[in-house]
């Protein structure tokens, strides 16, 4: 029996060696998990990579294992926010490298790792700073039917931390509202997916045609209660 | 800021008003039309949501994941799930959908999105943007969608003032600040002027009554073509 179904988020996450690539999902408010970051945390893995599109706000979550000294670069789109100080300070004292990647280009490269492309051409950064390697080095570039494009590689993961609304015991998932973002490309890149989701359901539970993130994606799932300040408290989601 | 800049001028200053925030998100919103996909970047551009008439249907899409995006809601029915682009909370109208990221930029690179009205530091008489990066040495860049967003969609609108404080032309030869995209900008809708960038140069659109277009030109030390 296929039983992706976790008791604790430690058992989900499993063992996380140092060094590790980890993509985390959500965007703004909606769709970052939390607890699976806590229990990053608490599992102790250090000189993580960092996939996301932000940098952390605030002392929690991302800025918290920032904060713990855990995590040697971070690849993102916008680490610049109003509470992105524990970010800023690392950066400015050199702590911490950062790959800046146009969102779209990110969220490409990503996809591209899952779906087994070896590399593509993107117009988005053409003739900007950003179609530069992380050593300094031009990327190179294609002028395709009278196009220019940038050669972009695909970022794979070890982990995906992603947060979806319900999942079952095959790994199936679909998701709330914007909470979706990352989260379906991010399962399809990391050698390990593991799903935080608000409700646990039968097979067969999730409508086929509502089933955004297929099973084979995802290695494994644990529930968590949704507190009452989260998006969506004020709808429950039945199974 | 540039030595030399032109300072606004007194003289003429009396004889012409710039445009409001509100007054220029209309302007936008007026020339958006029926069935257009439209992406209103953080910032002014958000306003011109509030003047597309509830009688003229346009797609919103926000590149968090939404199309068919709808105005803020009321106090107390917040969904944090359901956020825009700048992370404040937003409602769907009846017919919007919800997509991963790779889709939602997929919309932009792919063409499938008619307009997009950002900010911007500066903006070539050809159209070249930048607006994500001062280029500062202790300014930490954030890209986010930019520059997906000036190549990908059909066209590029910028709102923003003509002069900065100090009085230097955002519209500009060649821009100084870190390029977003190259000859991607098709119109300026700024507090004094519309122009429009074309590989040949400014076009005037319109300006502000009052404002001669000499001194236009004068203010922006550009030629601009009427």
């Amino acid at each position: 029996m296929i039983d992706k179904v976790a008791d604790s988020v430690a058992q989900a996450l499993g063992h996380v060696a140092d060094g590790s690539t980890v993509m985390v999902g959500g965007f703004g408010t909606a769709g970052i998990p939390d607890e699976l970051i806590g229990g990053l945390l608490a599992q102790g893995a250090r000189e993580l990579t960092i996939v996301n599109n932000n940098a952390g706000d605030g002392e929690e979550g991302l800025a918290g294992l920032l904060k713990a000294g855990r995590v040697r670069k971070i690849i993102c789109s916008f680490p610049r926010q109003a509470t992105s100080h524990v970010f800023d300070a690392l950066y400015r004292s050199g702590k911490i490298e950062l790959e800046l990647v146009p969102q779209g280009n990110l969220a490409e490269r990503i996809r591209a790792a899952g779906a087994g492309i070896g590399a593509f051409f993107s117009p988005t950064g053409y003739g900007t700073e950003l179609a530069r390697n992380p050593d300094g080095s031009p990327k190179e570039t294609r002028t395709i039917h009278g196009k220019n494009y940038v050669l972009e590689h695909p970022i794979h993961g070890d982990l995906a931390l992603i947060k979806a609304e319900r999942g079952d015991r095959w790994g199936n998932l679909s998701y709330r509202m914007a909470a979706r973002n990352f989260g379906p490309v991010m399962a399809t890149a990391c050698k390990t997916t593991v799903a935080s989701v608000h409700c646990i359901v039968e097979l067969g539970g999730i409508d086929p045609e509502h089933i955004v993130t297929p099973g084979l994606f995802v290695s494994r799932i644990v529930r968590i209660e949704r507190v009452a300040t989260q998006a969506g408290a004020t709808q429950v989601a039945g199974p | 800021m540039k030595a030399g800049a032109p300072a606004p001028s007194a003289k003429f200053s009396m004889h012409y008003q710039r445009r409001s925030r509100d007054q220029l998100a209309a302007l936008v919103a007026r020339d958006i039309p029926e069935g257009a996909v439209v992406n209103l970047g953080i910032g002014m551009p958000t306003l011109v949501a509030n003047h597309i008439p509830g009688s003229r249907e346009v797609l919103l899409h926000s590149e968090n994941g939404i199309l068919g995006m709808g105005p803020a809601p009321a106090p107390g029915a917040e969904d944090y799930d359901l956020i825009n682009a700048g992370k404040q909370p937003v409602t769907l109208r009846a017919g919007g959908a919800f997509f991963h990221h790779a889709d939602s930029f997929a919309m932009m690179r792919g063409g499938h999105l008619d307009i997009c009205v950002m900010g911007a530091f500066q903006v070539s008489a050809q159209g070249d943007l930048a607006n994500w990066h001062t280029g500062e040495k202790d300014a930490i860049p954030a890209v986010g969608g930019a520059m997906d967003l000036a190549v990908g969609a059909r066209e590029t609108w910028i709102m923003m003032d003509l002069l900065t404080k100090a009085g230097a032309s955002k519209v500009v030869a060649q821009c100084s600040y870190p390029l977003t995209a190259i000859a991607c900008v098709k119109r300026i809708y700024s507090d004094l002027a519309t122009l429009r960038c074309t590989p040949a140069g400014l076009e005037l659109i319109d300006s502000v009554a009052g404002l001669e277009h000499a001194e236009l030109e004068r203010l922006v030390g550009l030629a601009i073509a009427r």
